[in-house]
């Protein structure tokens, strides 16, 4: 009977309906009263903001985006910061869209970053949609970019782009950074790296983070951003806040309850284990 | 967030479906199962109409009809042999197809999957490094590796040295784990504050337009 409950029990036996209620009032908190967070930058992103930095006016970039909007609130500002630092220096821009909902979401988002540049679509980037099968498409693109995508996500023949008449295939990039969220980010390490020799960076969720740690260190992407940590950290190299840096005082505030929750919880079973074995 | 009626109206379903979702965090309800079949229903459709414009319009009835690029039919013919598994009589067919995709996706796939899993990831963990911080990381990760795969050794029985290995291994995964878990917390979180702050913009949008 719950009312005969000892203390320890009770403590691992919360409804969890009343963690759910305790992080909706965590998350309340910055957004009534909005506070800031020193954002130290790690190595590995720095090393994608250097590796965009360092390229000339005119250089080629391939931005893939290859998220759908189930990840959008951790991809979406690492994409929007390199975006504005790509245009920024006047790169140009490749970009694909792999993930079969993300189309629609990048063709609002480049088209809205590239008016707030002055930027012209054909001219200073070209955006060349969507194909099924990632895979295919990314050997389909190391051999030449119009074999996967004929025309671009506005139906215009690839030929006809005035930004595409000397870029063909991986050779013609400086570097591809995948904003994954999904297995596609393997695709660009196996096809894109390993087959083309074409330098990879990533920008993925937080879920998939610890995953691709073991290829920055042997070097088969260069550069990693790792969820809204990640995108936080770009921002700051930009010294331009975004949507990930307004998020991380809610990170604080919803990740010091998940840590009193492990404590409460650890109590609670130590507690538990120690009073069974006194009993026994 | 732009303030006009047309913009808050859209925005007010957004979040009336965002809190639609949250409610199931309570327990299933009729709200959240209207927002679960719309999520399906819209994206089925989009993903539908998307497949035929990018899919089999141009790989097939432009590249045929329109180009005619005649080799086309062959792989135009193993897809439909695919279709030979709804059969329980003529399934058979349908593996000439799929021998052919496997024979062609394995022949790209493993010695690519060499190289990156196992040639690329033994040279990235074995690999001289100069300075100090470096040495002590490149350290680290090597007896992690090798304690984490001594962990995976069950010829033998864990006492002695392999017994310290192993438990040394079982603390290197619990760590990888912990920076796992922290990670996902973290996305989750992303997620929620998004909405959050999505919220927070459209109230603070329908104050600001109605007072």
């Amino acid at each position: 009977m719950r009312d005969g409950m000892a203390w320890y029990d009770r403590l691992l036996n919360i409804d969890r309906r009343w963690i759910y209620v305790l992080m909706a009032l965590v998350v309340i908190v910055p957004a009534v009263r909005p506070f800031t967070v020193p954002v130290g930058i790690s190595g590995e992103v720095r090393a994608v903001h250097e590796a965009i930095e360092a390229q000339p006016a005119g250089g080629v970039i391939h931005l893939a985006i290859d998220y759908d909007p189930s990840t959008l609130a951790e991809l979406q500002p690492m994409a929007e910061a390199i975006l504005h630092q790509c245009f920024d220096k006047d790169l140009r821009l490749v970009i694909t869209a792999l993930s079969q909902f993300g189309p629609a979401m990048v063709d609002e988002l480049v088209t809205r970053v590239a008016t707030e540049h002055g930027k012209q679509r054909d001219v200073h980037y070209a955006f060349l949609g969507y194909k099924p099968y990632p895979a295919i498409t990314i050997l389909a693109m190391g051999s030449d970019y119009r074999v996967p995508f004929p025309t671009d996500y506005y139906g215009t023949a690839v030929d006809a782009i005035p930004m595409m008449q000397d870029i063909h295939n991986f050779s013609d990039v400086a570097c591809v950074v995948s904003l994954a969220g999904g297995n596609v980010a393997d695709m660009w390490i196996q096809y894109g790296n390993a087959k083309y020799g074409v330098p990879v960076a990533l920008g993925v969720t937080g879920v998939m983070a610890s995953d691709y740690y073991p290829y920055l260190q042997s070097g088969q992407i260069f550069g990693l951003l790792p969820g809204v940590k990640g995108a936080a950290e770009y921002e700051s190299l930009r010294e331009r806040p975004g949507q990930a840096s307004r998020g991380m005082p809610y990170q604080v505030t919803s990740h010091l309850l998940i840590i009193i929750a492990m404590i409460v919880a650890n109590v609670g079973y130590i507690a538990q284990r120690r009073a069974h074995a006194g009993g026994r | 967030m732009e303030a006009n009626w047309g913009t808050l109206l859209w925005q007010g379903g957004a979040v009336f479906l965002t809190l639609a979702v949250f409610s199931f965090l309570y327990a299933d309800n009729p709200f959240y199962k209207f927002a679960e079949r719309l999520w399906v229903g819209v994206t089925t459709g989009y993903w539908t109409m998307l497949l035929y414009h990018q899919g089999f319009r141009d790989k097939v009835i432009v590249p045929i009809v329109y180009e005619q690029k005649w080799y086309y039919l062959v792989p135009v013919l193993l897809g439909l042999l695919m279709w030979f598994r709804l059969s329980p009589r003529l399934g058979w067919v349908s593996r000439y197809a799929l021998g052919f995709y496997v024979g062609i996706s394995t022949g790209i796939f493993i010695p690519l999957a060499f190289k990156t899993a196992i040639f690329l990831q033994v040279e990235g963990t074995i690999r001289p490094v100069a300075g100090f911080w470096p040495a002590v990381n490149f350290t680290l990760a090597l007896i992690g590796v090798v304690c984490a795969l001594a962990y995976f050794f069950f010829s033998r029985p864990h006492t002695g040295v392999l017994g310290v290995m192993s438990r040394t291994g079982i603390y290197t995964l619990m760590i990888g784990f912990g920076a796992g878990f922290g990670l996902t917390v973290m996305g989750r979180v992303a997620l929620l504050v998004q909405r959050v702050i999505f919220m927070r913009d459209y109230f603070v949008s329908l104050w600001g337009s109605l007072f």
